[in-house]
């Protein structure tokens, strides 16, 4: 397959020692902003980048940081996020990020230097078999061992990293390939027969899906993180008004369709709203947009959306009745199908389609009954929902938020008011706590003009807060809300409901009446930035105010919230969405019949 | 159930690691594997006999298709493409069973490749069943060692799998 590229000034090839090749290359594919971490492999690429400013480094201070600050920075974005390590420690130490990257299809490039090659293979000092030990959890990897080798495998890894389904590609350097000299060629073309993403869809089956959505009393559009990856958020809003369909986004794709819009039932999922876990569950056609039918979104596959019909749109085949059998398979890209769609729907939809109203109807009164929200904590101490949705509701839609893992991250997705794709980072199939930190702060580099939060937890925020000196010295105004409830709030959660509240190491000791054992806000300040503490409902409004009021260092927030608060709506881990429970042993369907 | 699949692979370092490492991953055991260059220069065949349900198996080769390395999967039904495997089998003998065992591998079409006074090594080619028949004729008089192929495997007919793979 080939691929026109942008061809570089004609003259004879410039002689380039590998380090140079690695710059020049990475200028050419339009890199402006690289995160990494200087070890001995990969002294001389640094020498090289010491010495120009067409790319801005930031110097982390691990590694891990690194790799989630590109990820935050190509989520953000859509380009691809470029993270620096050396080579054994250094780039192990990237591996949490890669494989979130994995996951969460990711668009990411991690360089990394490896020992000599003639050393390869004799446990030299910082050996690691990068590339050996990062092939489950990268799109694909290279092993570089001469600098001719430079400019083309970085092209290659750009092109798979950010085409098709993105993912995360490594790069491994030796440092020989990297102090060696060779002529700098471009190549002009790409050569990758093994590698040919499907964009455009099969005409035959747009148009059966067509037909089925006309067809379709109880439709429902899944729309996953495929369609912020496709930039399709558009032309799901189009199709969504043209069929009027309701409409769901996953952890994933929030964001990627406004909440606002009067179509839109939330999130599904283990803890999505009740219309949106029901209107899949209770759906005839199921129109996945870029969603891969995750166990926290279906529930017991058995017995999820029994009565729909499947209509899968996925770049990536392998997805395709992975987890559930597609009824209309339809291999493409999101906004590419999904603007086939709309016409093949607009032609054949002229002679009537099926009433919706019933359906509607239904829903609606799901919305009425069980709209999202929260209870004030029995303990009277501050609430960890309020907090997050003063958060959202003071900084607004065009902020991007970044959340860590567990139940801080469940709120943000639900109580942040999501308008445009893009804004909400978080850390979906890989569940990585620390991801907030060093995401939000790659999100405030690729993004200087937007208001960038991170929401933590106090056990994620333990985890990678050492990148608040990389924001302070680098000028990087993020703003932190630690959701302080002083334990590990998910892994809590499940010991109180199924574990008959035997509470086994997960209490942090962070919080009201405890040790504080980090001091957040002394740690902050320590770190140069900006350190208040809340406890209060009434002082949270004016916190969030001074810190969207601080652009000159970052700030740190730490609201010590309840303890006791937890997540719902809950569907139970093994059971069906049929068994949605709006609040503690409060399901909304069984209580009636 | 068997399935032979055969996967034209670019020859890049660690393209079997990736392929291995594949189907450990995703819980599918390779029952046999062999790997030889092809007629194209820098690509290579891999043939992979695996045991595994319809379904399953599309999942295996819909991830088998995403490494970047692999150019083609074809499946090779039984029926429409030649399958062998290659065994070399050491024998236990003395005069009086020698005549015996060289009647034995006559019918098979094997051939004695080594004879010692204790002992015959012989080589046959033929398809699983048929190494598998010798192989049990042969156990009463004391097999002391096996070396085994992995099955090798080519479409019937003018057709080849190189030819449309390699279309830019």
């Amino acid at each position: 397959m080939t691929h026109p590229r942008p061809a570089p000034p004609k003259s004879a090839p410039k002689v380039l020692t590998g380090s140079g090749a690695i710059l020049k290359s990475l200028e050419l594919l339009g890199v402006k902003d690289v995160f990494g971490l200087p070890g001995g492999a990969i002294i001389p690429f640094y020498d090289e980048l010491m010495q120009q400013d067409e790319i801005r480094h930031i110097l982390v201070r691990h590694e891990q940081g690194a790799g989630h600050a590109a990820e935050g920075y190509a989520s953000s974005t859509g380009k691809v996020g470029v993270a620096l390590a050396t080579s054994g420690p250094g780039a192990t130490n990237l591996v949490t990020a890669i494989a979130d990257a994995f996951m969460d299809s990711v668009p990411m490039v991690a360089i990394t230097g490896q020992v000599f090659s003639h050393l390869m293979g004799t446990d030299a000092f910082q050996e690691a078999d990068i590339s050996g030990i990062t092939m489950p959890i990268t799109k694909h990897s290279f092993l570089v061992t001469r600098p001719e080798d430079v400019p083309r495998v970085l092209q290659e890894a750009f092109h798979i990293a950010s085409t098709g389904r993105p993912g995360p590609v490594l790069v491994d350097v030796t440092k020989d390939a990297q102090q060696n000299s060779a002529p700098f060629i471009w190549p002009e073309r790409i050569e990758l027969p093994g590698y040919r993403p499907v964009t455009k869809a099969h005409g035959k089956q747009i148009v059966a899906a067509a037909e089925l959505l006309i067809a379709a009393e109880r439709p429902i559009l899944y729309v996953g993180g495929g369609t912020i990856r496709s930039r399709a958020s558009e032309e799901v809003l189009r199709l969504a008004e043209l069929s009027g369909a309701p409409v769901v986004t996953t952890l994933m794709a929030r964001g990627a369709f406004p909440d606002s819009h009067k179509q839109h039932l939330g999130m599904p999922g283990m803890h999505g709203t009740v219309p949106a876990v029901l209107g899949l569950q209770e759906s005839d056609l199921i129109i996945s947009l870029g969603a891969r039918f995750d166990d926290r979104v279906t529930g017991k596959v058995s017995e999820f959306a029994p009565a729909a019909k499947i209509v899968h749109i996925d770049i990536d085949p392998a997805e395709i009745s992975k987890i559930r059998t597609a009824d209309v398979p339809i291999v493409g890209d999101v906004g590419a199908v999904v603007n086939d769609l709309i016409e093949a729907y607009a032609e054949r939809s002229e002679a009537g389609t099926a009433s919706q109203e019933a359906w509607w109807q239904r829903l609606d009164e799901l919305r009425e009954r069980f709209p999202l929200g929260f209870t004030p904590p029995s303990d009277g101490l501050l609430s960890p929902e309020h907090v997050i949705e003063r958060i959202g509701a003071l900084t607004g839609p065009e902020a991007i938020y970044a959340a860590g893992v567990g139940q801080h991250q469940m709120w943000a997705a639900q109580f942040i008011k999501y308008e445009r794709p893009n804004s909400f980072l978080n850390s979906g199939g890989a569940g990585t706590m620390g991801y907030a930190v060093p995401a939000a702060m790659g999100a405030k580099v690729a993004e200087p003009e937007r208001t960038v939060w991170a929401i933590d937890g106090d056990g994620c925020f333990q985890m990678t807060n050492q990148e608040l000196a990389t924001a302070t010295l680098n000028n990087i105004p993020i703003k932190v809300a630690i959701i302080n409830n002083s334990s590990l709030g998910m892994v809590r959660q499940w010991q109180n409901l199924f574990y008959d509240g035997r509470y086994s190491f997960t209490d942090l000791e962070t919080g009201h009446g405890q040790k504080m054992v980090p001091d957040f806000v002394k740690l902050g300040e320590a770190y140069g930035a900006l350190s208040i503490r809340v406890t209060k409902e009434e002082e949270v409004d004016d916190a969030i105010e001074l810190a969207l009021k601080t652009n000159d260092r970052p700030v740190v927030i730490d609201f010590i919230v309840s303890a006791d608060s937890m997540v719902w709506p809950m569907v139970p881990q093994g059971v069906s969405n049929s068994f949605v429970q709006y609040a503690k042993d409060h399901s909304p369907e069984w209580e009636e019949e | 159930m068997s399935h032979v699949l055969s996967l034209l692979v670019e020859d890049k370092p660690g393209l079997l690691t990736r392929v291995a490492g594949l189907f450990a991953r995703r819980g599918f055991n390779i029952e046999s594997l062999a790997v030889g260059k092809t007629e194209v220069p820098g690509l290579s065949r891999i043939t992979v006999v695996v045991d595994v349900e319809d379904l399953p198996l599309e999942q295996v080769t819909k991830q088998l298709n995403k490494l970047v390395n692999v150019v083609k999967i074809v499946e090779l039904d039984p029926g429409a493409s030649v399958q062998r495997e290659h065994l070399l089998i050491k024998v236990r003998v003395d005069a009086g069973t020698r005549a015996q065992v060289l009647e034995i591998i006559n019918l098979f079409r094997a051939r004695a490749v080594d004879v010692t006074t204790d002992a015959l090594v012989i080589e046959v080619t033929g398809d699983t069943a048929k190494c598998q028949a010798l192989v049990k004729l042969l156990e009463p008089f004391g097999i002391k060692e096996i070396a085994q192929s992995g099955l090798l495997a080519i479409g019937r007919g003018s057709k080849s799998i190189s030819e449309r793979a390699l279309r830019h």
